[in-house]
């Protein structure tokens, strides 16, 4: 009896001090990952707030409470771009995760060899730098009639079209750019998801007779929808972000045309050092991001489990 | 049976279904490398002012002019391409550590505020980098005054959450008795990390290599940001300049693109199973 009650405490005092430890150990294996977080990330964050509050100045900022956010709110420019960003994200997130899932559902029946080479092909342009493709794209939309799309199209009998600077097919531009050259990773995730699919699920629709676009329905398109999900959050996340093709292909223009929420906030913060409205632009553009994704997931996260 | 219909027996018909799918394949391939072909194409093209070439979707003749024209055409050109080795390499280096490091603490040691600590991690993955780069960009060049410098390229990348998330998730399906074992023979937990972890995770510290590798070489904005001489400039800034400084010259310009995406189209072709690898960890479940 009295050794059965001794056997607990001990391990309970062992176990106390491999707990203690183990804290020593767990801090320590964390520590530069810590620190680097804490001052490239949580520090800016809230940063960020307070200079959403400010005049920034170099030397000693001005408290000047909401007229950041009150003027980007009264700013039609600020509309503007949060129209033009909605509108590049309507275009390009549903037809990329469109594209990638047939993508992904021809290659299925393929060889091993042969479906990896593909993954492959598709997955090229995200290997390669934007600034380089940027450049390319540049050349392909050249306005002059030996431009390599105007010359393809006039094949068609379609007469030269001036793609980035013109305001009726700038953003169009940047859409096309994105349909060929961002579908990469998701075909191999939806691949991957494909993949996971148990057979005896066609096993069983066989049975019953299904057919092929019956199996697509009620198997593949349920199961795919965790996946489909994660696609399209981290996409609308995306599009909500992109800067880069607008300011390397277009810098925003014709017109404010392509004036994209990112690029907006850069413009504000590096062009006319306004770091105060661009930290608030910002803050409020986490904020759509974080509704938006709260949305889908309400949404479309119905009956799926994690 | 599978999704698609075996057709045992009737070789023909799928034999016509294979093809007609790899035409369907081959075409949308083709729209999505074009771009690439092109670049590579009209790189080998003559120096000469665009509007005294002829666009070719085929090689006349194959010059190597345009890239000497490249080199040539600023005395950094090498310098861009040092740089951003240097950067990208010490990024990597010490992203695989400690991340590493991180990832091992947060799915095998129990330490007290483990699970705090890493949904605040996570929740960084969530806000835009528009929100952090104003306050990154006045902590670099007005407090700490080190813009235009090494440190200002690397410090801001030295260990990404993205990282730590990818070693953690792979690092979890470790089992735990190996980690006992190891504590039974007497391993402090530093020992326990470097004799079996390590060895056991060199899957995932190649596919966190490789993704920051390639993250860091292709990053634009914030060397653009934080560099303002030319010998500073990381090759995709300094692409970024030459093309403004020389919209003319377009075969240059294009060896210039081949330039910078050359060393990942050949990491790419022969790490391709880790890129592709890194592609589905955190979003398949496994």
């Amino acid at each position: 009896m009295s050794q059965l009650a001794k056997v607990p405490t001990t391990a309970k005092v062992a176990k106390k001090r491999k707990w203690r430890g183990d804290n020593a150990w767990g801090y320590a294996f964390i520590a530069v990952a810590l620190v680097v977080y804490a001052m490239f990330t949580a520090y800016p964050v809230v940063s960020a707030f307070i200079i959403s509050f400010q005049e920034y100045r170099p030397l000693g900022s001005v408290f000047i409470g909401f007229e950041n956010y009150i003027n980007t709110f009264s700013d039609s420019l600020f509309w503007k771009s949060i129209k033009n960003t909605i509108v590049y994200t309507v275009l390009t997130v549903p037809v990329t995760l469109f594209l990638s899932f047939a993508v992904a559902i021809l290659i299925l029946p393929l060889k091993k060899r042969t479906q990896t080479a593909f993954k492959a092909i598709y997955y090229l342009p995200a290997v390669a730098s934007g600034v380089a493709l940027s450049v390319v794209w540049l050349w392909i939309f050249d306005p002059m009639p030996s431009g390599i799309l105007n010359k393809l199209l006039g094949l068609f009998g379609i007469s030269n079209l001036n793609w980035l600077g013109s305001s009726s097919t700038a953003m169009f531009s940047l859409v096309l750019m994105a349909w060929l050259s961002s579908h990469g990773t998701s075909i191999i995730i939806y691949l991957a998801a494909l993949l996971g699919i148990d057979v005896s699920y066609y096993e069983a629709a066989d049975l019953d007779g299904a057919n092929f676009l019956k199996k697509l329905w009620y198997i593949v398109i349920p199961f795919l929808k965790p996946t489909t999900l994660f696609l399209l959050v981290t996409g609308v996340i995306g599009s909500f972000q992109v800067f880069q093709n607008a300011y390397l292909m277009t810098g925003g223009g014709p017109d404010n045309a392509t004036t994209m929420v990112g690029l907006l906030i850069f413009n504000n913060a590096f062009k006319y050092f306004e770091f105060g409205k661009a930290a608030a632009q910002s803050l409020i553009l986490a904020a759509i991001i974080a509704s938006i994704s709260f949305i889908q997931f309400k949404f479309f996260g119905k009956n799926i489990e994690y | 049976m599978a999704l698609y219909k075996k057709h045992t027996g009737k070789q023909t018909v799928k034999y016509t279904r294979n093809t007609s799918i790899m035409i369907l394949l081959l075409l949308f391939a083709l729209a999505t490398l074009f771009p690439i072909y092109f670049m590579i194409i009209s790189s080998f093209g003559d120096p000469v002012e665009a509007g005294a070439m002829d666009y070719s979707l085929w090689p006349a003749k194959v010059s190597l002019e345009s890239y000497k024209f490249f080199f040539d055409y600023s005395e950094h050109s090498y310098r861009w391409l040092l740089n951003s080795l240097i950067v990208a390499g010490s990024v990597t280096v010490s992203n695989v550590i400690f991340a590493t490091m991180a990832g091992y603490a947060f799915s095998k040691i129990r330490f007290k505020g483990r699970a705090v600590l890493f949904s605040i991690l996570l929740c960084a993955m969530m806000i835009p980098y528009q929100v952090t780069q104003v306050p990154l960009y006045i902590l670099i060049v007005n407090i700490f005054e080190i813009e235009n410098t090494y440190r200002a390229l690397i410090m801001p990348g030295l260990v990404t959450v993205y990282s730590i998330f990818l070693t953690k998730q792979f690092m979890s399906s470790i089992p735990n008795e190996i980690i006992e074992c190891a504590k039974v023979e007497g391993c402090n937990q530093f020992q326990i990390f470097l004799k079996v972890i390590v060895p056991l995770s060199k899957t995932v510290m190649a596919v966190t290599a490789i993704l920051t590798f390639m993250d860091s070489w292709n990053t634009f904005f914030w060397p653009f940001l934080v560099t303002n001489t030319m010998d500073m400039q990381t090759i995709q800034v300094g692409l970024k300049n030459f093309r403004f400084a020389n919209t003319t010259y377009f075969a240059p310009m294009m060896a210039g693109a081949t330039i910078s995406a050359l060393p990942m189209f050949i990491l790419f072709f022969s790490l391709q199973k880790y890129f592709l690898e890194g592609v589905t960890v955190g979003a398949v479940k496994g």
